[in-house]
């Protein structure tokens, strides 16, 4: 992986913006979905795709690729408005979203989209798959197989007990190659996580399980770099970057808030934006930056 | 009953309405969720008692292993999740700890069948009944519509038995009234024609408002269709169905789950073993679902009204 420049920098920011935009559409023209979650990962999705990841667009299910396993399936449309930017198929299909005949299922399945590894929307199940991938390289490839193993998981997921299971297994074994990172964006369906069902130590727990243990900036794309790099660089340990993210970045009205875990922008809370400015407030606010740059309709 | 206009309510509505009076009646009714307390309803009584509510986190198997610990301590508790997760998840934690142990657990798995619509197969709950059904001390109940998940879960509450009970995301129509009665193991006649009938439905939640619709464009046909609404699976009304069996001598089931293992299946076991007649069986035959709207869903998983109308001619074509 080639470290970063400023110039490189600035494209991976204006491409997660990008992507941003695209996940409003999308979630608009669908009518239902998640928001929160897609917009706070963005940066990690855009980093791991255009930057980090040994993958390759016009064959998605080359032998050599690195595996990406998004355990918390709800966030699906991050992954396929980024996998549509990085040239998997055309943005155009993003519009087809939750709707009948459509290969972006409301939860990603396998077998309807390649280069997805596996399905998921039911929480707490990516990890142990990851441990079993990555154990199956080592029989075939040994120990010092240059396959990455990424698994993307949210704070959420980390109530379930099998979650656990596969974290105890993943340090026993010395899992070097997994890299997983967590949306630690606070939020879950009902309120704040240390409301429903408190992590915190979050970052003990994983190490008290032989995890090597980083806590970065998950809008920082310095930091979700470098961590990736040190996770590498470490011997005989799988890695776990905690990322703590603001969920909805980018449309202030829905930013560290979870009442926008699961609602598309025109069906979310109304006390900030009336729900039928809500979409185009949304769009406006990511193409100008938040105000920094002016629209091209200004 | 056939208006367009009429009243439709979300099925999981009536349970969150019922809960709160089956916990004004009794002190030990105990509320225990997994971070969708506002999608199963349960949020009415999480207000209104919320010293008698738990909050267990994203963690099925520990919400009904909890909620059997309670029950051993003399708790009547309330379990809720999304049917897919809850019994779907949990069930051998339900089968050990609460069904093979018979302590009274209620089991509240709502957002179940195909009609959860566009997030798609892995949240559609298609299984559950076959994987409640199965289990030795499992009462299963699927309502109707409101008012009656409304009557069955002040019902349950009363009961000493584990109980599964079904409901529905969607809007449904209200086909029942305040006076329609409700027995655990009672089938009831929804649709009775005035001649002997040719074919029998007999149908489970949310559809038996459709197999209305079928039985009652039939009449205007001249042929004459009796409907069962049968909420209750398990016990199941053996008599109720081997009369129908008897006086229309062919049978349709219709509900929205698989039709391997599901409640057609328990229809089917019953006939088979006192009163063959010829059977079809309207459901998911053997696939899993997809994104779409509800509407788009029933009809390309055949559990339409045209498919209700065509099995019933199928049916009567093998008599
Ligand atoms: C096994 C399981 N139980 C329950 C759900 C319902 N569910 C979907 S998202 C979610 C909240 C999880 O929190 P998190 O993933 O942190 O949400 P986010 O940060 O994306 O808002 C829940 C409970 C599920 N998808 N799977
Ligand atoms: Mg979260």
């Amino acid at each position: 992986m080639q470290s970063l420049n400023d110039e490189k920098i600035k494209w991976l920011t204006e491409k997660a913006n990008e992507i941003r935009q695209s996940i409003i559409e999308m979630l608009i023209e669908a009518g239902s979905g998640h928001s929160a979650g897609p917009l706070g990962m963005a940066d990690i999705f855009t980093a791991l795709f255009f930057h980090i990841m040994k993958h390759d667009p016009t064959n998605p299910l080359w032998a050599e690729r690195d595996r990406l396993i998004l355990s918390n399936g709800h966030i699906c449309p991050v992954l396929y408005a980024t996998m549509a930017h990085s040239g998997y198929f055309p943005l155009e299909e993003l519009k087809t979203l939750r709707k009948f005949g459509s290969r972006l299922q409301g939860h990603p399945h396998r077998e309807y989209l390649p280069f997805i590894e596996t399905s998921s929307g039911p929480l707490g199940l990516g990890l142990s798959q990851t441990v079993g991938m990555c154990l199956a390289d080592r029989i075939d490839h040994g120990k010092y197989s240059n396959k990455q193993f990424y698994c993307l998981l949210s704070d959420g997921e980390l109530e379930e007990g099998n979650t656990w299971e596969g974290v105890m297994l993943g340090g026993k074994e010395r899992l070097q190659n997994i890299t997983a990172i967590i949306d630690r964006n606070n939020i879950q369906i009902e309120g704040y996580t240390e409301d429903i069902m408190p992590l915190e130590p979050l970052a003990d727990k994983w190490k008290a399980f032989n995890w090597h243990v980083q806590m970065i900036d998950g809008h920082n794309f310095d930091q979700i770099v470098g961590a990736v790099g040190e996770a590498q660089a470490v011997f005989d340990k799988p890695s776990i970057i905690i990322a703590n993210t603001i969920p909805g970045k980018g449309v202030s009205f829905m930013e560290r808030r979870w009442q926008w875990h699961g609602n598309p922008p025109g069906k979310g809370p109304e006390d900030v934006v009336p729900k039928e400015r809500q979409g185009k407030e949304a769009i406006k606010e990511l193409r100008t930056l938040g105000g920094k740059i002016k629209s091209e309709h200004e | 009953m056939f208006d367009a206009d009429m009243e439709q309510v979300p099925i999981r509505k009536g349970f969150g309405e019922g809960l709160v009076i089956a916990a004004d009646r009794d002190k030990n009714v105990i509320g225990l969720c997994a971070d969708l307390t506002e999608s199963t309803q349960m949020h009415f009584f999480a207000k209104k008692y919320p010293e008698r509510f738990v909050q267990v986190g994203v963690a099925e198997q520990n919400l009904v292993t909890v909620a059997s610990g309670m029950a051993a301590m003399g708790k009547i508790p309330f379990t809720s999740s999304y049917a897919m997760f809850s019994p779907g998840r949990n069930w051998e934690q339900i089968r050990t700890t609460i069904c093979y142990n018979d302590r009274k657990v209620v089991i509240v798995g709502s957002h179940a069948g195909i009609s959860v619509g566009p997030d798609g197969g892995t949240h559609q709950a298609i299984e559950d009944i076959a994987l409640m059904r199965v289990l030795p001390n499992m009462t299963v109940i699927s309502p109707c519509d409101a008012i009656e998940a409304k009557k069955a879960t002040i019902a349950i509450a009363k009961t000493k038995e584990p109980t599964y009970i079904r409901l529905a995301r969607e809007k449904t129509p209200i086909i029942t009234s305040e006076d329609t009665p409700f027995e655990i193991g009672k089938a009831q006649v929804f649709f009775a024609p005035p001649m002997t009938p040719q074919v029998g439905i007999v149908a489970t939640g949310a559809l038996v408002h459709k197999a209305i619709v079928a039985a009652q464009n039939f009449a205007e046909k001249g042929i004459s269709v009796k409907v069962l609404n049968i909420s209750s699976i398990r016990p199941l009304d053996f008599e109720a169905i081997i009369n129908l069996a008897k006086e229309a001598g062919a049978i349709v089931s219709v509900e929205e789950h698989q039709i391997v293992g599901g409640f057609g299946s328990a229809v089917a076991e019953v006939l088979v073993q006192n009163y063959p007649v010829p059977m079809e069986l309207i459901g998911v035959h053997d696939k899993f679902g997809q994104s779409g709207t509800p509407d788009e869903l029933l009809e390309h998983y055949h559990m339409g009204i045209s498919h209700i109308e065509k099995a019933v001619e199928k049916v009567l074509g093998r008599k």
